[in-house]
């Protein structure tokens, strides 16, 4: 893999900082662009009133708390080779959230009244929660980070990973919430969605780990322990799985309900939204993963493993695709049994097209977390820093 | 109003809210620092003239209403909205008829009653962004 | 099915005990949201409110809607909806411009004598008892007034559209572009959600929803549901009506007849 010269890589350092913040402070352009104009320049409309934005905001909210999975696995569960991650999942997450955030926040409609949301509180809404959830992640893996990094905290690094760990899990769960609290459309309001999201942040949140782990060994011209890379392959084996389980069981629970059988076939069979399904979610995004992970000429290869983890996070967004744009796109059902029209474009499927600004939003979020990533990593020491011999003893006792 | 309060004055939350609220006090610091009145010569900007279409007794003294108008206003679009109590002596609207401009009809635009004092005093005013700015306008609406 | 009273708030008092636990997770106290004033008071007639007065909590003002009387192609209460509220369609994309009220065309598909039958009904703002966009709303700027009437607090709405995604009527819309052409007694705004205000200034002067009035086939009658001596009342007690999304439980204030 390609490792780049110490003067080589200052260069390289400041380079992708600068097209990192280029592209961030285009998508803060593009918000600014769609808070005087109106959102009648994006491609989001009455009908469709969650779009790319939000698509890309929940993978990185999603993804954000799923990321910190690795340092709870070293913390909280003692597990050695995890332990020495931690500190890099905890600056993911802070950087994934903050991207995810940002993006949401900025596609509001008043984004100049987000104070509002401060000091507005209605316990009955999710999104609410969800106003306390956030600053406390914050201010919970900020303290989990001091813990790990300021040698005198040390002891106290396994209350505050544990901490953590709760509290990204009541995170999640309302994130999954927002859509399962919701009686209006067919695709959400189930229970299902909470656990669901946790699953999906595993998944993700590795998957992303992985990628940051290999690029960040690359850099710095170092191999990865083939050891560490067998656990964390096995481990995302499994969590690739698990969504795909809960998709499953999602969709055959759905299909079974009369009422829900229209909106099944629309998204399975017959529209846009199947063939991302089939191929983007199930076929790119986890058999394909699976296939790599598993397959004797793949399975030990480390670029095989980084690819199978690239395919998880493309598949990730072509399953929140699915699930926001396809669930908001099929009409809703307000008169069962009657064919229903209106000059409101009731009855009717819609179809969502992003438009350039909202698409440069969405890649500014992405380029905020990754800004913060990159600066993030070469200021402070996350690079992980394993002791073999430690590592084998303990996977020894473990297994 | 008062149980908002509550509930605000009793969250920690308000230690995030103020900090956060620093933020726009900074950033006009900023704006404002290289602002027309410290520049030049040193004399003051003028003070904005405004034209008031209907003289006659406000509500209250102008000094009064130059310090509270917006609170009053505050008050009272909480008050006519959430609780839905209407007639009161406070309304926008009421501000609008006496004090739009005859030749724009508002009291938007430069040199009018709003904006004029509005932009003299750096300070945003966000009631037009859906309230109507101009004194006894008919609305039409168009067929969709 | 047909009462008009409130049914039990179960499901509000389980979100807001969970939310409240939430925040109590992170937090140390929590009160519930605004609760409006409660006046006690008789019925209230539709006459002018006077000055100083709230909005009645002993009155729920609903609507009935006879679609049997609902005539193909008119047009008339959508045309003075939108004249009263100033709401204007002028966006490249249809999609995106804002409908307080619009004509809905049934065709019925059910197996029967009245297969293929066509029904023609206006749909709007549904003004429910357990509105799901209040429940949902993050800043509480989604509000039911204390006489019923389901409202957007556009001082505090910041445009999040949680609330078009709660709602099961499809009945509010976002502003997608600025405006100048408001009612002076309708604000509304880029960037805030709207939705029928059941003409609520029209209401507070004793005068009926606009249109209610611009009926010709006078088939929407307007009322307190809560008054068993009402018009509308009366009406609902003698005829099978039906709210839409009923398996919902949401209690809609608007009835429709002839469904």
């Amino acid at each position: 893999m390609f490792t780049p010269k110490p003067r080589q890589e200052e260069n390289l350092f400041y380079l992708l900082a600068a097209i990192g913040g280029l592209v961030s402070a285009i998508g803060l352009a593009a918000a600014l662009y769609m808070e005087h104009e109106g959102h009648v320049v994006t491609g989001m409309n009455n009908q469709i009133v969650w779009g790319l934005p939000h698509v890309v905001a929940i993978f990185l909210i999603v993804a954000a708390s799923g990321v910190l999975n690795v340092a709870s696995m070293g913390s909280v569960f003692g597990r050695v080779l995890y332990k020495s991650r931690a500190p890099l999942s905890g600056l993911l997450g802070i950087a994934m959230l903050s991207g995810g955030l940002a993006i949401i926040m900025l596609d509001l409609g008043r984004a100049d009244r987000i104070i509002v949301a401060m000091t507005h509180f209605n316990p009955t809404s999710v999104f609410g929660w969800n106003v306390i959830l956030y600053p406390v992640f914050y201010a919970f893996v900020g303290i989990y980070l001091w813990t790990m990094m300021e040698r005198r905290m040390n002891p106290y690094s396994k209350v505050a990973g544990l901490a953590t760990f709760i509290w990204r899990i009541i995170l999640t769960t309302g994130t999954g919430s927002i859509f399962a609290f919701l009686v209006a459309r067919q695709a959400y309001g189930s229970a299902l969605l909470a656990p669901m999201f946790i699953i999906m942040s595993f998944s993700w949140g590795l998957a992303v780990f992985i990628v940051v782990q290999a690029t960040m060994y690359a850099w710095n011209g170092m191999q990865l322990p083939p050891l560490i890379l067998q656990r964390m392959k096995n481990l995302l084996a499994t969590l690739v799985a698990a969504v795909l389980y809960f998709t499953a069981v999602l969709h055959l629970v759905s299909a079974y309900f009369a009422k829900q059988t229209a909106f099944e076939y629309f998204i399975l069979v017959d529209s846009e939204f199947s063939g991302m399904f089939w191929i983007g979610q199930v076929l790119i995004g986890s058999l394909l993963p699976l296939t790599l992970l598993f397959h004797p000429a793949t399975r030990a290869k480390v670029a095989w493993i980084n690819l199978a983890a690239a395919l998880v996070i493309v598949g990730a967004f072509f399953q929140l695709y699915v699930f926001i744009i396809g669930g908001q796109a099929f009409p809703l059902e307000m008169f069962p049994g009657y064919d229903i029209k209106s000059s409101f474009f009731d009855g009717t499927v819609d179809h969502y097209s992003a438009r350039l600004p909202e698409i440069l939003l969405a890649l500014g979020g992405v380029a905020i977390a990754f800004t913060m990533t990159t600066i993030g990593v070469r200021a402070l020491h996350f690079l992980p820093q394993d002791d073999i011999a430690e590592l084998e003893a303990a996977i020894r006792i473990t297994d | 109003m008062n149980k908002r309060e509550a509930i605000f004055s009793a969250f920690p939350l308000c230690l995030c809210v103020s900090v956060v609220r620093f933020v726009p006090f900074a950033l006009a610091l900023l704006a404002v620092s290289p602002a027309p009145t410290f520049a030049g010569d040193g004399t003051r900007t003028d003070k904005p003239v405004i034209e008031i279409a209907k003289p006659g007794k406000c509500i209250a003294p102008a000094e009064e209403m130059r310090r509270n108008h917006m609170d009053m206003l505050k008050h009272q679009r909480d008050r006519t909205l959430r609780l839905g109590i209407r007639g009161e002596p406070v309304t926008l609207n009421g501000c609008i008829e006496c004090h739009a401009s005859q030749k724009t009809g508002s009291v938007l635009g430069e040199g009018n009653f709003c904006q004029s004092c509005h932009a003299y005093a750096a300070v945003k005013l966000d009631c037009f962004e859906c309230h109507q700015p101009k004194a006894g306008f008919k609305a039409t609406g168009v067929k969709p | 099915m047909t009462s008009p009273q409130t049914p039990d708030n179960a499901r509000r008092k389980f979100i807001a005990a969970a939310g409240a636990g939430v925040a109590g997770l992170g937090f140390t106290a929590i009160a519930p949201g605004l609760h409006l004033m409660a006046v006690g008071e008789a019925n209230a007639a539709p006459t002018p409110r006077k000055a100083g007065e709230p909005a009645n909590p002993a009155v729920r003002w609903g609507l009935l809607i006879d679609a049997n009387k609902c005539a193909p192609g008119c047009t008339k209460c959508i045309d003075a909806c939108h004249t009263e509220n100033g709401v204007s369609a002028n966006l490249p994309d249809p999609r995106q411009n804002s409908q307080w009220i619009r004509k809905i065309e049934l065709v019925d598909r059910r197996p029967g004598k009245t297969r293929g039958h066509v029904t023609q009904l206006p749909m709007m703002c549904q003004h429910c008892a357990e509105p799901p966009c209040v429940d949902v709303c993050p800043t509480g700027a989604s509000m039911k007034r204390a006489d019923g009437i389901v409202l957007v607090d556009r001082h505090t709405c910041i445009g999040c559209r949680y609330c078009m995604m709660a709602c099961p009527y499809k009945a509010r819309s976002f502003v997608h572009a600025p405006l100048n052409d408001q009612n002076p007694e309708v604000p509304r705004g880029k960037g805030c959600v709207e939705s029928c205000t059941l003409c609520v200034h029209r209401i507070d002067k004793g005068q009926q929803p606009a249109c209610v009035e611009s009926c010709p086939e006078g088939a929407m009658t307007f009322g307190d549901l809560n008054d068993a001596d009402s018009a509308i009342a009366k009406r609902i007690a003698s005829v099978p009506t039906t709210q839409v999304r009923a398996d919902l439980r949401l209690n809609p204030g608007v009835r429709y007849e002839g469904l």
